[in-house]
């Protein structure tokens, strides 16, 4: 079964961790979708990693976190907070690849 | 618990000293009788300039005005008033920044009481030592700390975890205004010196440094109550028009963090893996099973900020389908262009486009093509001196205004400029150059004055 992130996530949203890395936080509505997506792990490093179009390596970690049926992924910052040629100093709108995400479950 | 009390309140006016609270959600808080105020006033995440320069982030009539209603009401009630991370980035040029509204309002309002102010810069010597007895290591992926990093940062500050603050209100402080503190100290300082649970009351105070945040709806600019017990902690909204849920506060453990169920701060990290939330009446929530794991060598963070040089900006905006078309190679030869005139003159310098309509939010993580009518140039450049960035923003606009490009047939000029003059002059740059953790005993970095007001 496929499902669209956008379809089951209340919550998808990215910000600065630390100067140096960025977090991506996904709450899922049900309690069902968030089970299956957990137990298909269909939101892991490689999914984040191709849906950014960077290296694995660049994707730190991806957490699933059963309090808050919610899935959390840490990526390096291409650019610190605030260094030159930097673009988003808060790192709050680094979500758009996320919304287009479809999982396998 | 050996002193007898049983139960402990703090209040947390608002998420960050100066963005404000609704005066009926204080009033409330203050008629629960609280035991301390305490309230945090910085954050690294505005970016740099704030620690490198000195200059505070925060408006400064706001800082007064959520500083006098607080300072009031510890008065009132003599209760203490703790202050973390003061002036934004929590360096000296913050602190007495702070320092001097407080003592403005103390003379106003005519409160008198004893202050301790805590300073958190850390001296270099000491840390070029530490550097050689191999007792930091780099955070963020930085590489490793070295003496000539250390020398150039213009601000370098170490988070106080809750020796400093303990110790201030030992030596009778009734308001504490801290340098760069680890967020929940200010909040968790008095209640662990009165034999609260460090674990509980650490966590509490990772969530009341948000304010109402992790309520629904959730706002940064409204007071909360943590009332910590014995076994837990409860966390009471001060507007009736907010509410703590399960899912609301476990949501918060994600804002911002690396990782929901591992915190670290100076001497170990909050383990919330067994942590419960049970919803209670009225929009309250208790906590409890949060667990405090010792780190063996006692670390604490180093933050550090050095100048890069000034920026001048121009924005300007293009309408032509043709010019869209093949805007990346126009700007590449712009900057080629611009930057070989630039050359002959010996201006040196840094250029960036940040094209929106295209990708100047996600830059390099961006993944669609574009598809505007329009798109903003931001014309960004980077120099040694102001003059000089100046002096190559001012050709980068230019070229990029008359550049004619292929099939070019819009030939009066390239760019819409919505203002006059066009260029600006940001003024310095810094960039964040020191993100370690440095082994010291806290007690030894961070001091602490006392003065009567």
């Amino acid at each position: 079964m496929k499902i669209k992130l956008i379809d089951a996530a209340t919550v998808i949203r990215s910000k600065n961790c630390s100067p140096f890395e960025l977090t991506m936080d996904i709450i899922i509505n049900k309690e069902t979708d968030f089970q299956n997506i957990k137990k298909a792990d269909a939101i892991n490093r490689k999914v984040i990693a191709e849906a950014y179009n960077i290296p694995l390596e660049k994707v730190k970690k991806v957490i699933y976190f059963d309090a808050a049926q919610a899935i959390k992924a840490v990526m390096e910052r291409p650019v610190a907070s605030g260094s030159p040629g930097d673009t988003d100093v808060y790192g709050a709108q680094q979500h758009a690849p996320l919304l287009k995400l479809e999982l396998e479950v | 618990m050996n002193t007898g009390i049983t139960e402990f309140k703090v209040l947390s006016p608002t998420a960050i000293l100066g963005y404000g609270f609704p005066e009926e959600s204080f009033k409330r808080g203050i008629e629960m009788q609280p035991d301390l105020i305490a309230v945090d006033a910085g954050s690294v995440d505005p970016g740099p300039y704030y620690l490198g320069s000195g200059k505070p982030f925060t408006n400064r009539d706001g800082v007064k005005r959520d500083l006098r209603y607080i300072l009031k009401a510890a008065y009132d009630l003599d209760i203490p008033a703790v202050i973390g991370t003061a002036g934004g980035s929590g360096a000296r040029p913050h602190v007495d920044w702070c320092r001097k509204i407080i003592e403005e309002i103390a003379e106003e309002d005519n409160l008198s009481f004893t202050m301790g102010v805590i300073y958190a810069d850390v001296d270099k010597e000491l840390i070029k030592s530490a550097i050689k007895a191999g007792r930091t290591r780099p955070l963020g992926g930085l590489p490793d700390l070295d003496s000539e990093t250390v020398d150039k940062a213009t601000n370098i500050v170490a988070q106080m975890g809750l020796g400093p603050i303990k110790n201030a209100l030992d030596l009778g402080s009734q308001v504490v205004l801290a340098g760069r503190a680890y967020d929940p100290t200010a909040f968790a300082a008095k209640p662990i010196a009165l034999g609260f649970d460090p674990a509980l009351a650490l966590h509490m105070g990772k969530i009341l440094e948000c304010a109402a945040i992790a309520a629904t709806p959730g706002s940064g600019c409204d007071c909360v109550m943590g009332i910590l017990r014995e076994e837990h902690f409860e966390l009471v909204p001060l507007s009736p028009v907010r509410e703590f849920t399960k899912n609301s506060t476990a949501a918060h453990s994600l804002y911002e963090k690396s990782d929901p169920l591992y915190l670290p701060g100076p001497g170990g990290m909050l383990d919330l893996n067994e942590v419960k939330f049970e919803e209670m009446p009225e929009g309250r929530i208790k906590v409890s099973g949060t667990r405090f794991i010792p780190e063996e060598n006692p670390t604490i963070k180093l933050e550090g900020a050095e100048k890069v040089g000034c920026r001048t900006i121009s924005i300007a905006g293009t309408r032509d389908p043709i010019m869209i078309g093949q805007i990346d190679s126009i700007l590449e030869t712009v900057k080629t262009n611009a930057m070989s005139m630039l050359k002959s003159e010996g201006v040196k310098g840094d250029i960036f486009f940040h094209v929106y309509g295209k990708n100047g939010v996600m830059a390099e993580l961006e993944t669609e093509t574009m598809h505007s009518d329009e798109v903003c140039v931001l014309i960004e450049t980077l120099a040694a001196n102001q003059k000089d960035a100046d002096a190559i923003c001012s050709i980068v606009r230019s070229t990029l205004l008359h550049y004619g490009y292929p099939g070019r047939i819009a030939t009066a000029g390239n760019m819409a400029f919505p203002f006059s003059p066009s260029d600006i002059s940001a003024g310095d740059v810094y960039k964040f150059s020191i993100y370690h953790l440095l082994e010291i005993d806290e007690n030894d970095i961070f001091k602490t004055e006392i003065h009567e007001l």
